[in-house]
């Protein structure tokens, strides 16, 4: 874990914070960080029932086994990446957010044959939100984000403008804001990343938010 | 472009994946025992099939798994995926003239 004071999201040289807009108006997309999210890589042998078992009790909701699939609570979310292996992510931006979440899944898979890995200091989270998202995120990758083919509660590990890139789309057109998509990128794309977003997103006007 | 239907993610563009040649080539039990000749053979030899080809992919930006395809290399029909480790399936090895 990195030093608390030394923290630093990887856009922050950016100034997002004194761009941001209190509302969208009418922009077609809105943009903002999500940075120092808690994440932690989790390798189990789904067929372990009592591993499944501990997560389950421990977080309060199971593993999702489907693939391209989440499951979640307002305090954890666990993104399907393989047959055996999932991203748990705290939406909580604290310093102690990745290293609770591993103690948490070190304690509760304790005598399981499983792996605990804090990824999040590597990473940063882009949130991308509006109607015109999905068409946004059309431009930049392969996969089809038609609201029949790519729903509420899915994510996809891909491309993104080329960037190795985990997709999850966190609420679909029946938020107020409309989808809101939250992408995770290597802290050495995240520039690169955002600025091929405000580029390509330009024609559907733009708008950072906090 | 290739649509590759990872056997765990699904379809999936052909940019997602990077290419593992041919699959089903066997390591030498002794190493050791081989001469250079028979060394390069194993490591850099590989068959140049005109119709169906079994061959390995892995989804590089998806799940990072590595799966057995068959394919027609006249056609690029993808006629099959299989598991790393599976025999191959049985398919008509119908090949091009
Ligand atoms: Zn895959």
């Amino acid at each position: 874990m990195v030093e608390a004071y030394l923290r630093q999201s990887p856009l922050a040289h950016l100034g997002l914070d004194g761009r941001a807009e209190a509302s969208r108006g009418a922009a077609g997309v809105t943009l903002a960080e999500r940075p120092h999210r808690g994440m932690v890589n989790l390798r189990l042998d789904p067929s372990d029932e009592t591993a499944m078992n501990a997560f389950a009790e421990a977080f309060g909701f199971t593993l999702p086994t489907q693939p391209n699939t989440t499951a979640g609570n307002g305090e954890a979310s666990a993104l399907w990446l393989g047959p055996d292996e999932w991203w748990i992510v705290s939406p909580s931006p604290g310093p102690g957010a990745g290293p609770d979440l591993a103690d948490k899944l070190r304690a509760a898979l304790a005598d399981r044959f499983a792996a605990v890995t804090e990824i999040g200091e590597g990473r940063t989270c882009i949130r991308i939100a509006g109607p015109k998202a999905r068409a946004l995120l059309q431009k930049g990758c392969p996969l089809d984000f038609h609201p029949r083919a790519f729903g509420a509660g899915q994510c996809a590990q891909t491309l993104l403008a080329k960037a190795t890139v985990a997709i999850h789309l966190s609420a679909d057109e029946s938020a107020a804001e409309g989808p809101v998509f939250e992408v995770y990128v290597l802290r050495s794309f995240a520039e690169y990343l955002w600025l091929w977003l405000e580029d390509a997103g330009r024609e559907y006007e733009v708008t950072v938010i906090a | 472009m290739l649509l590759i239907p990872c056997p765990y993610c699904g379809p999936r563009s052909e940019e997602e994946f990077s290419y593992g040649n041919e699959a089903h080539v066997p390591r030498p039990k002794e190493p050791e025992k081989l001469n250079d000749a028979e060394w390069a053979e194993f490591v850099f030899i590989r068959s140049n099939v005109k119709g169906v080809f079994l061959e390995r992919w892995v989804h590089s930006h998806g799940c990072r798994r590595w799966f057995n395809v068959a394919r027609d290399t006249v056609s690029y029909e993808i006629l099959a995926v299989y598991e790393t480790g599976a025999k191959p399936p049985k398919l008509e090895m119908r090949r091009a003239v």
